[in-house]
Formats: C-alpha cells, sequence, structure tokens
C-alpha cells in the first residue's frame, strides 16, 4: 500500500475512496466505523461516527459526519456522486465499544451499543444489507477499508488483526 | 483561561505532592496547559490515536462535572509499581490483577487530591466516581471522555499537566476534561465572567 492512496478518516469525519483506495481510522473505542460498498464500481466509503442522533446537537454548524442518522445519508450521497448506487450498497460495522465497565447512572456509559443500535436502524432505513460487523466487548480498534475488495480490516491491541 | 489554568495548577500541585509521597520520591508537574483543542489533537498530546496506554478514568460528578484521565505510557506504569509496591516485575506486556489493583489506586489517589483541593479553592462540590482502569489504544479511550463536548462542536476544554520524575522523563498525563455546561460554574464560583 502506497501513501497516496490512503485516506485518513479522522474522529466524527467520513470520506470516500474508490478503485485501489484504502480508508483508514484510527482509535475507535465507542464510536462506530461504517463502511459502505459498490463492488459493481469499487466504491467505498467510511465513516466515525461518535453519536447516535443529531437531535441533541447543540453545535452552531452541524458536522454530518458526527451523527449516525445524518452520517450515513451524507455518506450515501458522497458514493453517489462516484458512481455508485444504493441498492447495491453493503455495509460493514465495527466499533461501539464499552470502553470503561462500571455502574455509571449515566447514559454516556452505553454509548457504544447505542450507536450501533442507531447505525443499525439508518441501514435498515435505506435496505442496505450488513454483510459482517465487529461491535460492542471493552476494546479499541482500528479500521482500514480497502476498496478495490471491499475488505474490512480490523485492529485491535488484544486480539491482533483480524479481516471481515 | 487564566483562571482556568490556575485552578488546573492547584488541582495538579495538590497531585504531584501526593504522587511525591506515594512513590517517595520528588515528581515534579510541568505547568498545565489549559487550551480548546480539536479533539484529534488531544489525543496526538499523548501520542497519537494508536498509541497503546493505560489510563485511568474517573467520572466527576457533582456542581461541575467532568471527565478525568490519568494517563500512563506501558513503561512508565511498570517502573512506577516497580517503585511502588518494590514487586519484582517481569518485563512483559501482562499485568497481574495485583499491578491492576495498585495503578487504579494511584490513580484514585492522585484524582481525589486534585479534585478535593479544586473542590476546596472553587467551594463546589466536586466527588469522583469509583476509577476504572483500560490498556488500549489512546484514541479509543479519550473519544469516551470527549462525548459531552461533541454535542456542541468539534472541539473541548483540557486541562494537561505532565509529571515527571528527574529531568526529562514523562511519567505520567493528567487530563480534566470539564463538561461544557460545567465552565461557567467554575467561572462563577471563581468570581469571574465567563469568556
Amino acid at each position: 500500500m502506497t501513501l497516496d492512496n490512503l485516506v485518513k478518516v479522522g474522529m466524527a469525519d467520513l470520506n470516500v475512496a474508490h478503485q485501489t483506495g484504502v480508508l483508514k481510522t484510527t482509535g475507535l473505542g465507542s464510536c462506530v466505523g461504517v463502511t459502505l460498498y459498490d463492488s459493481r464500481v469499487k466504491v467505498a466509503g467510511m465513516a466515525h461516527v461518535m453519536l447516535p442522533s443529531s437531535e441533541i446537537a447543540r453545535e452552531g454548524s452541524l458536522n454530518l459526519a458526527k451523527y449516525a442518522d445524518t452520517a450515513i445519508p451524507e455518506l450515501i450521497s458522497r458514493m453517489e456522486k462516484l458512481g455508485a448506487t444504493v441498492n447495491r450498497l453493503e455495509a460493514k460495522l465495527a466499533g461501539g465499544a464499552q470502553m470503561f465497565a462500571f455502574a455509571g447512572n449515566n447514559d454516556t456509559m452505553r454509548i457504544g451499543p447505542r450507536n450501533v443500535e442507531s447505525c443499525k436502524e439508518m441501514l435498515n432505513k435505506y435496505k442496505i444489507p450488513i454483510r459482517a460487523e465487529d461491535t460492542g466487548a471493552n476494546y479499541g480498534r482500528t479500521i482500514e477499508f480497502h476498496s478495490e475488495t471491499g475488505i474490512l480490516v480490523i485492529r485491535s491491541v488484544q486480539l491482533g488483526v483480524k479481516e471481515i | 483561561m487564566d483562571v482556568l489554568k490556575e485552578v488546573g495548577n492547584i488541582g495538579a500541585g495538590h497531585a504531584a505532592t501526593a504522587l511525591s509521597t506515594l512513590l517517595d520520591k520528588p515528581i515534579d508537574m510541568l505547568v498545565p496547559k489549559v487550551r480548546m483543542l480539536p479533539f484529534e489533537e488531544i489525543c496526538e498530546s499523548v501520542g497519537g490515536a494508536e498509541t497503546v496506554v493505560l489510563a485511568i478514568f474517573l467520572r466527576v460528578d457533582g456542581d461541575a462535572p467532568g471527565n478525568m484521565f490519568f494517563i500512563l505510557d506501558l513503561d512508565a506504569a511498570k517502573n512506577m509499581l516497580r517503585e511502588l509496591i518494590g514487586l519484582h516485575i517481569e518485563d512483559q506486556e501482562e499485568y497481574s490483577e495485583l499491578e491492576l489493583s495498585a495503578l487504579n489506586e494511584i490513580g484514585n489517589i492522585l484524582a481525589g487530591s486534585y479534585l478535593s483541593s479544586l473542590a476546596d479553592f472553587t467551594n463546589l462540590n466536586m466527588q469522583p466516581t469509583v476509577p476504572a482502569l483500560a490498556i488500549d489504544m489512546a484514541g479509543a479511550i479519550l473519544s469516551y471522555g470527549l462525548l459531552q463536548f461533541g454535542q456542541m462542536g468539534d472541539q473541548a476544554l483540557l486541562i494537561d499537566t505532565k509529571f515527571m520524575e528527574g529531568e526529562n522523563e514523562v511519567q505520567g498525563h493528567f487530563f480534566l476534561i470539564p463538561d461544557p455546561e460545567s465552565f461557567g460554574k467554575i467561572f462563577s464560583a471563581l468570581g469571574v465572567e465567563s469568556p
């Protein structure tokens, strides 16, 4: 992999790649990495979703990539510009961990699972099938999504590397 | 920001003293940095989102809630254990239950002394929750402390203190990320107008 085809996706960010591009986001904790893929045209997209719903947003100008309910539509429209079609898209999910296991009355404690649920609801709305997922548990993940193959590579400190 | 820096200084000074007492050796601290930082840069300050760190996390409850992290690199954590409990520690990746519990306790003591000095100074009620420990990627750990800020924008207020032993060696970072609602309370408790 050369550096010029690596596309970095930051926290609360999204991006698209096509042909030989590789999308990468590092250190997903309770955030969810959503990837979409159109294998016909080899267009890939990735969003690093931080929060489940934009309804709770209090920011001035909304960062669409941050919330599950706004990131997925935005990602789809960015991919369509590269020739992808929504009814050919397939999704893979990673992240949504609960990093710290302790009893808290705070709703924030369950943010990981809620992020995953919310992403699934959105995907379901667009009738995009979920081909694979590696979500939950209590560890961080770094993911790389290859637009050539549609393979999602997941790295974690405890479990090493796996592909889904 | 100067006010928050002073607040951070007072808390960190007490925490450094507590750490010195615990380890029975002088621990210096670098004057805290208080800044609004983009999320990505907060991870950069401990070596990047993928760097594996040991973190003790506590939620601060009370009048001015927030999140607190005591972050050590893995070597520093082992060193600290060696000095603190005087156990022979293998240079292995694994941590025993005793070691993890000792580190948790260090985090607890530091956070407790940091918070109680802040509480005294501001007259605000601030209580630490039971600490939780994780060894993982910095990005995965810290993003958890940024969620409250996520609703407001892409920056968070970070009070960062570096602890050093001897000349250069950075032993750890102490992060306090007050919730967005908390600034106003801290400022008014100190009798200053919010910026």
